[in-house]
Parts: C-alpha cells; structure tokens; sequence
C-alpha cells in the first residue's frame, strides 16, 4: 500500500514535472505583439455600413439635390440617363416576376432590379466612387446621390429627404431573391435567411 | 538576333573587357553580326553574375493583359504546379497601390477584447506557416472562347504560390474575439477599398494573412505587403493590401458580394457567398496554337479544387468515348493545383482530347451542359464555370479550341 502511494505520488510529480517544461514552449494565450487602438484611431478606417444602416454617417440630401451630383460626378461612365454609358448601368427596372440574368446574357443588372440592400450602394460609393477620385464626395453629397439614384429606379420620390434613419428602411426589389449557397460546409450560412 | 539580345550580350562583353578579365574577345563589330546563332558556348566565356536572375532572351513568356483589370497567367507555357510570382495573375478593381510598408498597418477590431494594429514587421515576429495553393478568379471563364482560344485566354486567371505568413487564428486570438462573433470584414487598402465579410469559421481554420510569395515578399499586384489567403476559396476574397479586419455577428453585405461574385439562377433566384472553388482541370499541352507530329505525345495539364486534394483526373482521347485515369504528380497537395500527365501515340487523325476532374469529396467536374441546366447561361459575368474542355487536332496536326458556348 505504502509502495502503490509512493509511486502515485512520484507519477503524479513527474507529470506536473514534464506539464511545466511542455508549457515553456506551448504556444502562449497571447503573444503580446501589436498595440491597442484608440477608437478615434478605429473610426479613421470603419467607415462601412450594414444592412442594418448601422455606420450611416451624420448628413441628408434629396434625389433633386443629386440629380447634380450625378451628372458632374457619374454621368460621363454611367451615362445621363444611368444605363447608357461605357461602364455599369445603374438605373433600370423590370416587370414584377422577370429576372432573365440567367437566360439572358444582354440583360443588364441595376441598382433597381438586382442590388439586393440600398446600404450597399452608399457603402460603395463613398469607398470607392468617382473612379478618379475615389472617396471625395461629401456624406451630403452620397445621401443626395443614393437618393436621386433610387429616384430614377422609382425606389424614392424626388423630395424625400434621405438620412441615416430611412436609408436602411427601404426594400430593394431583388432583396428576397438572395440566398446563401449550399452544400460548401460553412456553419455561418446555414443561419442566413 | 533582338536587339535586346544584342544589346545584353554587348553589356555583358563589355563588362568582361573593362574588368580585364579577358583580353582576347572578340570585337563588338562581330558580335553585333547579323548572325542569328549563338557563338559556342564552349568556347567563349559566359556572362557575370548578377544580383537578380533574368530569364534566358530565348524565352517568351508573359502575362495576357485584357481591359486593363486583368491579366492571364501563361498556363500552356508552364510545367510543374508553381506559377513563378511574376506571372501570377492579376485582378485589380482600381489599379495597383503604391505602399510603403513601413507604413502599412493590419487593425484588428469590432466584437474583440483588445483592437489591436499591427506592423508588418509585427506579423512577422508571430509563429509562420508555409503552404502551396492556387488562388483563381471565380470569373475564369471565357464565354467568347474561339477555336483561335489559349489556355491563357481561357481560364488564365488560376495560379499557384508557396506563401508564407501567419495564421489568422494567431491574431484573432491576440485580440480576443468574443463569444458572439461570426463573420469578419477584410478590407483592402486600395482605391476600391476592397471589402469582403468572411465567416469566422473560415477565418479560424486555414486562413492565413501572408506576406511572402514563393520565398519572398509579396509581388505589389498580388497584395504587397500582405494579404489575405483563403485557401480554396475564389480569389476575389483573398483581400490584397490587407489593412482592416472588422469583427461581427453578421455579413456586411458589400458590392463585392450582393451586386457582382453572385449567381442568378434559371429559378430567378440568386446563390450568394457561393465562395468554394469548384474541382476543374484543363489540359495545358497540346493545345492551340500548337501542331503536332504522328506519333507519341504527353498530354499534360493541371487539376485542382477548393474543397480538397485531387483525386483522379480522366483524359479522353477520342472525344469522351472513352476516359484513361492520368497519371497525378505528387505530392498531391489539398486545394493545390496538380499536374497530370497521360503518354499519347496520335495515329494521325483528326478526334478530340479532354480531362475532368474529380476531388476527395466526390464531386466531379461537369459538362457545361450539366452546368447550364442547373446554373443558366454563362453571361459576360459568368462565376463558378468549371466545364470540361475539349481540343481537337485536324489531320495536319493543328490543335484547336473547341468553344462550348
């Protein structure tokens, strides 16, 4: 009995023995490298917005005031009308029940008829429109542009005053068209509806 | 003879005379002769060393630059599995940055404990994995294909590199992600600012945010100084210029991932995130412009897929009658492209070689018939086309693209 207690007690040592030397060279919680941010320093870069319109910045504007911002800023890729320049077509709507991208190879998908949330479109243009000059419009300027642009696919009426508490409210006609795709074994996908 | 040949060669002789090395060259009036052949390499001295290698003037390779947005890699001119970084191929959505990297920065914030900013030089004091897979454009499809159609111009923009750089899961646990946490946004720091949320299963299995490329940095056009590497998956989520990564509970439903890299359906439906690359192969050689001769031939080409290892590549030889099992080069590594190889006597007929793929998890590579039922017709957006594809030889031997479209 005294033997079989004499040789737990040393096993028992020898395994917290060899526990301690494997943690000297177990990979640590945290390597302590980098350095902690201020949020005034995050806020510099986080400037993208969900659909929930969680990240809209301050400011306002009305398809009317846009309507000039368009054409200084967008008409010359995008066309006058928004769907007969060089580059993407922005404005264009389809009969209720038409979806003909996967029979049609002309059809032309517009913020109207395929863009899914109405936040997506002032996230994209204030990071990465004009082209030339991506990131130079005001938040005025951007709510005034997404407003005049969801005015011409009869998404807005001219004078609504387009702000942080509205722009996530409106309901884009493809929206319920989305779906994650399965079958690829992401967990986070199955919980999307 | 080039005259960027001549002109080396003259440097290079030029450089001999005036170290004193070797006084008896010859003069440069011969060497600048019209005469195309080489001198005898036995006998007369070879070049200097020099600090970065160039390739021989004899070899023409290069990317394919379309648009302006993107440029093809020169599959049919490669061997083995690695693309050398200069030919990776490239998509930008606004150009190229120019980044110091003394400059750059990775934040790290959102649902964490700690946000946390890191320099480059920051990420790499972290434990460093290696690891060799492709990246392909899920646009790498060309609906226009002709007979007169590359391998580089028809599905180029798939390439391979050993890369180098710390697991994503290192960092996200230095910052402590919180319970509630499921996706992230990667966020480049170009002129689109390119954003993608990523789901946090993927970002803690085998992502990695890299900043070296077959054993050094980054090339600028493949993300300089890091960027993200989502193995398998297609590249438009590999974020280059890595600068931000924003922990939340749910997507950020960007341009990238609502208005484009989504697929409308014959349904009127439309697969979002559908983010696997699919198994495909192609056969890089023989294939157009090339002419063969009767006799023995080795077909070759690559396989790959973003949902693991290769597991069979079949070759038919006359136009999918029949399927032979390639032979694969090992090591075969998961989500890696994989050369195969199949010896070929051509009798001298005209018939059709193809290749299909099949990966670890059973899938196996389609028709474009079988992919157009379920997927509708490929568009000039067309994302996630992987059909087997067919090259004829005509009885002078000249191999020719067969367009499925």
């Amino acid at each position: 009995m005294q033997n079989r207690n004499f040789t737990i007690k040393t096993l028992s040592l020898l395994a917290s023995l060899s526990l301690f030397c494997s943690e000297l060279n177990a990979e640590p919680q945290r390597y302590h490298i980098g350095r902690e941010v201020s949020s005034s320093e995050i806020a510099l870069w986080d400037t993208d917005i969900k659909p929930s319109g969680s990240g809209l910045p301050p400011g306002s504007g009305t398809a009317a005031q846009g309507r000039e911002v368009y054409s200084r800023e967008c008409a010359v890729c995008h066309g006058q009308q928004g769907h007969d320049g060089p580059f993407n077509a922005l404005v264009g709507r389809l009969e209720d029940g038409d979806f003909p991208f996967a029979t049609d190879p002309a059809a032309k998908k517009t913020l109207g008829n395929y863009w899914p949330y109405a936040t997506t479109i002032f996230d994209y243009i204030q990071r990465a429109m004009p082209l030339d000059r991506p990131g130079s419009l005001t938040h005025d300027e951007t709510y005034s542009l997404v407003a005049y642009l969801l005015f011409k696919n009869d998404l807005l009426s001219e004078d609504t005053l387009l702000n942080s508490n509205n722009l996530a409210e409106i309901k884009m006609p493809a929206r319920d068209r989305f779906f994650p795709t399965p079958g690829q074994d992401i967990p986070e996908l199955d919980v999307l509806n | 003879m080039t005259d960027k040949l001549n002109r080396r060669r003259f440097l290079t002789h030029t450089t001999l005379l005036s170290s004193g090395l070797y006084g008896a060259l010859k003069t440069p009036k011969a060497i600048s002769s019209e005469n195309t052949a080489e001198p005898d390499p036995t006998k007369v001295p070879g070049s200097n060393v020099s600090e970065y290698g160039l390739r021989s003037p004899h070899e023409d390779i290069k990317r394919l630059p379309m648009f302006n947005i993107i440029s093809g890699t020169p599959l049919h001119k490669l061997q083995g599995s690695i693309t050398p970084s200069d030919l990776h191929f490239e998509r930008h959505h606004a150009g190229i940055p120019a980044i110091d990297p003394n400059q750059h920065e990775l934040l790290i914030h959102g649902m964490v404990d700690r946000p946390l900013k890191f320099s480059v030089n920051d990420l790499k004091r972290f434990p460093a994995v290696t690891r060799t897979c492709f990246i392909e454009c899920s646009g790498n499809f060309n609906a226009r294909a002709t007979p007169q159609t590359t391998v580089q111009m028809l599905c180029g923009l798939t390439s391979q590199s050993e890369w180098t750089g710390v697991p994503l899961a290192t960092l996200l646990r230095e910052a402590g992600v919180t319970t509630k946490a499921r996706w992230l946004l990667a966020e480049g720091n170009d002129a689109a600012v390119m954003t993608r949320s990523i789901p946090m299963s993927k970002a803690l299995d085998d992502a990695v945010v890299v900043y070296a490329q077959n054993g050094e940095a980054l090339r600028p056009a493949q993300g300089y100084p890091i960027r993200l590497l989502l193995p398998g998956w297609e590249g438009n989520t590999n974020i280059k210029w890595l600068r931000r990564l924003e922990v939340s509970d749910s997507p950020f439903m960007t341009r990238e991932e609502t208005a484009k890299y989504t697929d409308a359906l014959p349904d009127g439906r439309v697969r979002q995130f559908s983010v696997v690359m699919d198994a495909r192969s192609v056969i890089t050689s023989p294939t157009y412009p090339e002419r063969i001769e009767k006799g023995w031939h080795e077909i070759r080409g690559i396989a790959w897929s973003g949902r693991g290892k290769i597991h069979a590549v079949e070759v038919s030889t006359d136009g999918g009658k029949t399927w032979l099992k390639a032979e694969l080069q090992g090591p075969v590594l998961a989500k890696a492209h994989t050369r195969f190889r199949l010896p070929w006597q051509w009798n001298g007929k005209p018939t059709a070689i193809m290749s299909r793929a099949i990966d670890e998890s059973g899938y196996r590579q389609p028709t474009l018939a079988e992919l157009v039922e379920v997927r509708g017709l490929p568009t000039a957006e067309a994302y996630h086309f992987n059909p087997i594809h067919a090259w004829e030889v005509d009885a002078q031997g000249q191999m020719t693209f067969r367009p499925e479209v």
